[in-house]
């Protein structure tokens, strides 16, 4: 298993931005009032009546090089199981090096622990031998994908392997394993 | 044990090590950074169906030390598939609003002013039987209605059934899906049902006429709207917004509003001009093709472009990607299709442009659905009525409406010209009628005249501070409900359970029920000791095992046919026998026949004023969610959408506050920020319904944001059904800084100038109780 390198992917086509993901994952997570894990970004392009909307479902993108564990300085920040990035809530001194070194704005106090925290890919489901993080459970789309980017089998791979797809800020250098379609 | 003492020192606490179990933090061999469980996962798990809105999806909810932890999608259940929208999701914000409903309340005349007194419910239920039994005693059992919203409804309507009165209304008929159901059943003898036989997943062309899927989240729609797309079908939407279905369509045609049945018209013209129809399927089951043929002549996509807007050649191409589809092009009925007045007939042309494609009967049109019969409760025969429906003074009138008019009702509260009012006592359930029937006013003058009001609910929206008697109903996540077996694509019931016990002193509505038929005589109409061994009876008597249903959550029966092509019967229930393109019964009653474009009938807004639309967003359900503290983490506001060159005219930036005025001189009560937009028509505005809301003691949305149901003082009633055309206002902007100037200069407290509020406690007239609560309880004062 030590092979495993989780990814995600977001179909663009089918998302309809309804926040379920977020509603979610705050049920899911317990995270404080007034901060998420998830969020919806919106974009408009064009003029009226030609017009584009992307929709992106966006969290912490697990990057391969991520800069949040480069920056943290005792740590809590920390590559985890199957390739995720992960915060040691125990090591954090919330001194919020990670929360300005993130490309992606991901990051955030949670005023109850002081520590930094973001999306763990659920990982407390994942480990426990569940097969979908919350999110992807949630939606009514079936927009979002969870699996090993390693296994050219997985329904991940296979769309990676089939269809056009993005990743936010590729210019940051970060290699996220968070992957739009279009 | 160090992983334990870790969580201990955080706020994760907690999370036990049940929850725990089974995580192999050494999996990697990380040791020191564990894996943090926030405990979320249910010591129970117990399925039910959900009432954020009214598609009930199956729904799992978990509990864990007493507390709702989350909610998930139930997998067995048909219709949410194990997935849910964010507002079935965020439905512990109903549960745990702290502004919920907790005791019941009576109205109290004291020291010449008016308040609600917390009183016990055996006072409460009394006050509430005395009244139903002296407005029986005095005017008749017709002269009390019932408007009910919601599933819980149910009980309130069987109450009304023994109790003898017909004036049961849902807004849900009038001011929302009547003129469609009125318009497939003329045309098919059937309506569309809900949840509606669109077989979208399977739809190759799916047409969206106003209906913003994706903003508006019925689940299994949603579902299957993304299904289509990724089975590579068309999408063609029309809407003067550029709404998220919009953004996935193939074809965007920007309408101008009102105009929709020039469209609709136009692509019969095409459709038929061209002879892309399906014939064989048209002489085999429809009435009247000759007549329609002739009919929608004069209707080309050029006459069609000087009403619409449209170009004529994006209506001619989209007709044939209709037709190139077909049968398996779905023209959606839409749900909410009150707009303009002539939204009968609107509903009629989408019901026989999908009989040109053959669709209804058809895969990827309307499947044939079907229900698992659970036979009724045996009570003893309901009475027939004490007099007549009061919604429709004169019988002439709306002919065609087949359910209570809700607005009729309101309005037979009024005393007319001809004498005095028929309705004397309400009772609201679920149904927070200022924000849902049109003209806020109306209401307000109708609720003056009553002799008694009873309101149940879960949250004080603005309903409640008019009620005499409050009833604080447990939330869905609290109470058994009658069970649910609609007609869907496989026949199946679920079941509502308690997930958690009532809080406060909140009760269920079957209980409600069942006590006030106790207390006015009806103790036969309610045998059964609770609402669980009222549906273990009918469930008994279907033959099906009520365990398996509260284990499980659904029970779902063998599957039939769902099209004509797989032996479900082409059996339809009209005069002819046939689908009828030329209605008899239309013609019968003095109406077009076949639908037809009036010039004129629908206006254009005056100079410098812009259509008031409004609509859904996908947090949110009517006004009943937009107080819900989790789904307002999304959005707690709603804004006013301008369009840019508008914005730009007017000087407007996103997020420049202003207040709407509408065509009748009535400001909305709250301001909202604009947002500039090139995704809506240059005639029109749009904000989400249910925000600027006036009931104080709803302190998350209160004051935030616009009501557009205060600005829509006029609508235009379809002669058909009698549904309220609403779109039919238009407003102009204030600059939210001119008219909180202006309000100072005036000597006002605040810009706020609410219907509710201008009501003072003069002689017996009924004030608006919606600001915190002082009540007496034993001679203790508590807020």
């Amino acid at each position: 298993m030590s092979d495993v390198r989780y990814g995600m992917v977001i179909d663009t086509a089918t998302c309809v931005g309804c926040a379920a993901c977020v509603i979610g994952c705050k049920t899911e997570n317990d995270t404080p009032s007034e901060y998420s894990r998830d969020w919806i970004y919106t974009l408009l392009q064009g003029e009226y009546p030609k017009l584009r909307l992307t929709i992106e479902s966006q969290r912490c993108n697990h990057c391969e090089n991520a800069p949040c564990v480069e920056v943290c300085p005792t740590g809590a920040s920390h590559y985890g199981p199957g390739g995720t990035v992960q915060v040691n809530p125990d090591k954090c001194s919330g001194c919020k090096a990670c929360i300005a070194a993130c490309p992606y704005e991901a990051r955030y106090i949670d005023p109850r622990s002081g520590a930094a925290d973001k999306c763990t890919f659920c990982m407390h489901r994942i480990e426990n031998g569940v097969a979908t993080t919350s999110c992807q459970e949630i939606c009514p789309t079936s927009s979002i994908h969870f699996g090993d980017l390693d296994d050219p089998e997985s329904d991940v791979s296979r769309l990676l392997a089939t269809r056009e797809w993005y990743v936010l800020k590729p210019e940051a250098g970060t290699q996220p394993k968070h992957f739009y379609l279009r | 044990m160090k992983r334990r003492e870790f969580i201990r020192m955080t706020s994760y606490g907690v999370a036990g090590t049940a929850a725990l179990s089974g995580v192999s933090t050494d999996w990697f061999g990380l040791y020191g950074n564990p894996t943090v469980d926030p405990g979320t996962e249910g010591e129970r798990v117990v399925p039910s169906f959900c009432e954020l809105c009214f598609w009930k999806c199956g729904i799992l909810a978990h509990v864990k030390d007493g507390r709702v932890t989350k909610i998930k999608g139930n997998p067995k259940d048909p219709l949410s598939q194990g997935h849910l929208c964010p507002r079935g999701t965020g439905g512990t914000g109903l549960l745990y609003d702290p502004d919920r409903l907790q005791r019941p309340m009576i109205r109290r005349e004291r020291r010449g002013s008016q308040e609600f007194e917390e009183v016990s419910w055996d006072a409460a239920l009394n006050e509430v039987a005395e009244n139903f039994e002296r407005i029986k005693a005095r005017y008749g059992a017709s002269a009390l209605a019932l408007f009910s919203h919601g599933y819980g409804g149910n009980w309130m309507k069987h109450l009304f059934h023994a109790y003898g009165s017909p004036n049961i209304a849902a807004p849900s008929y009038a001011q929302c899906r009547g003129p469609r159901d009125v318009g497939f059943d003329l045309t098919y003898g059937w309506g569309v049902g809900s949840p509606e036989n669109t077989d979208i997943k399977n739809a190759r062309c799916l047409v969206l006429i106003g209906t913003h899927l994706g903003e508006n989240m019925h689940n299994t729609q949603v579902q299957e709207f993304a299904e289509a797309i990724r089975n590579g079908a068309t999408v063609i939407t029309v809407d003067p917004r550029f709404s998220v279905a919009a953004s996935k369509s193939a074809e965007w045609m920007p309408i101008k509003p009102g105009t929709d049945l020039a469209l609709i018209l136009a692509w019969m013209n095409v459709i038929i001009g061209e002879g892309f129809y399906d014939r064989e399927y048209l002489e085999a089951y429809a009435y009247g093709f000759e007549q329609l043929r002739e009919h929608v002549k004069p209707y080309t996509p050029e006459w069609a472009y000087t009403r619409t807007g449209l170009d004529p050649e994006q209506i001619r191409r989209t007709a044939r990607m209709m037709a190139g589809a077909r049968p398996a092009t779905l023209v959606h009925p839409g749900r909410h299709v009150v707009w303009y007045g002539n939204d009968t007939p609107r509903s009629r042309a989408v019901a026989i442009l999908n009989a040109l494609l053959g669709s209804w009967g058809r895969k990827g049109g309307f499947f044939m659905p079907s229900t698992l019969e659970i036979p009724p409760y045996e009570y003893p025969g309901y009475l027939d009525p004490e007099g007549g429906r009061a919604d429709r003074p004169d019988s002439s009138q709306y002919p065609l409406a087949d359910e209570v008019l809700a607005q009729g009702v309101c309005n037979a509260t009024i005393p007319s010209g001809i004498g005095d009012s028929r309705i004397k006592g309400w009772m609201v359930y679920g149904s927070n009628l200022p924000t849902t029937l049109p003209n806020p006013e109306e209401t307000y003058r109708a609720i003056q005249e009553l002799e008694f009001l009873v309101t149940v609910d879960v949250l004080p929206a603005e309903i409640v501070g008019w009620s005499d008697v409050v009833l604080p109903e447990a939330t869905y996540l609290e109470r058994c409900d009658e069970v649910y077996a609609p007609a869907w694509r496989e026949p199946y019931v679920a079941v509502r359970q308690e997930v958690v016990p009532p809080m406060y002193d909140s009760k269920p509505g079957w209980w409600i029920a069942r006590e006030l038929g106790q207390r006015i005589g009806l103790p036969e109409f309610f045998p059964w000791k609770d609402s669980m061994e009222y549906a273990q009876t009918r469930l008994h008597d279907a033959g099906l095992d009520c365990e398996v249903l509260q284990r499980d959550g659904v029970i779902v029966g063998e599957p039939r046919p769902l099209y004509f092509e797989e032996g479900a019967p082409p059996v339809f229930y009209t005069t002819s026998g046939k689908i009828e393109l030329y209605s008899q019964r239309l013609a019968e009653q003095g109406f077009d026949p076949m639908p037809t474009w009036h010039d004129g009938e629908v206006e254009d807004p005056p100079r410098g004023y812009y259509r008031l639309l409004f609509g859904r967003s996908p947090v949110h359900t009517f006004s009943r969610t937009t107080n819900n503290r989790l789904l307002s983490e999304v959005m707690d506001e709603n804004g006013v959408w301008v369009n840019r060159e508008v914005a730009e005219r007017w000087g407007f930036k996103t997020g420049d506050r202003v207040y709407l005025q509408n065509q009748d001189g009535v400001r909305s009560s709250f301001s909202a920020p604009v947002k500039v937009t090139d995704r809506i028509h240059p005639d029109a505005v749009f904000v989400v319904h249910g925000y600027g809301r006036k009931a104080r003691r709803l302190r998350q949305v209160y004051g935030k944001g616009i009501d557009d149901a205060e600005l829509i003082t006029r609508y235009k009633t379809d002669p058909v059904m009698g549904g309220t055309g609403m779109n039919v206002n238009f407003v102009t902007f204030l600059r939210a800084a001119d008219v909180e100037a202006q309000v100072r200069q005036e000597g006002a407290e605040g810009a706020q100038v609410s219907a509710a509020e201008e009501e003072s406690g003069r002689g017996g007239r009924r004030v608006a109780l919606n600001e915190g609560v002082t009540t007496e309880v034993g001679g203790e004062v508590v807020s």
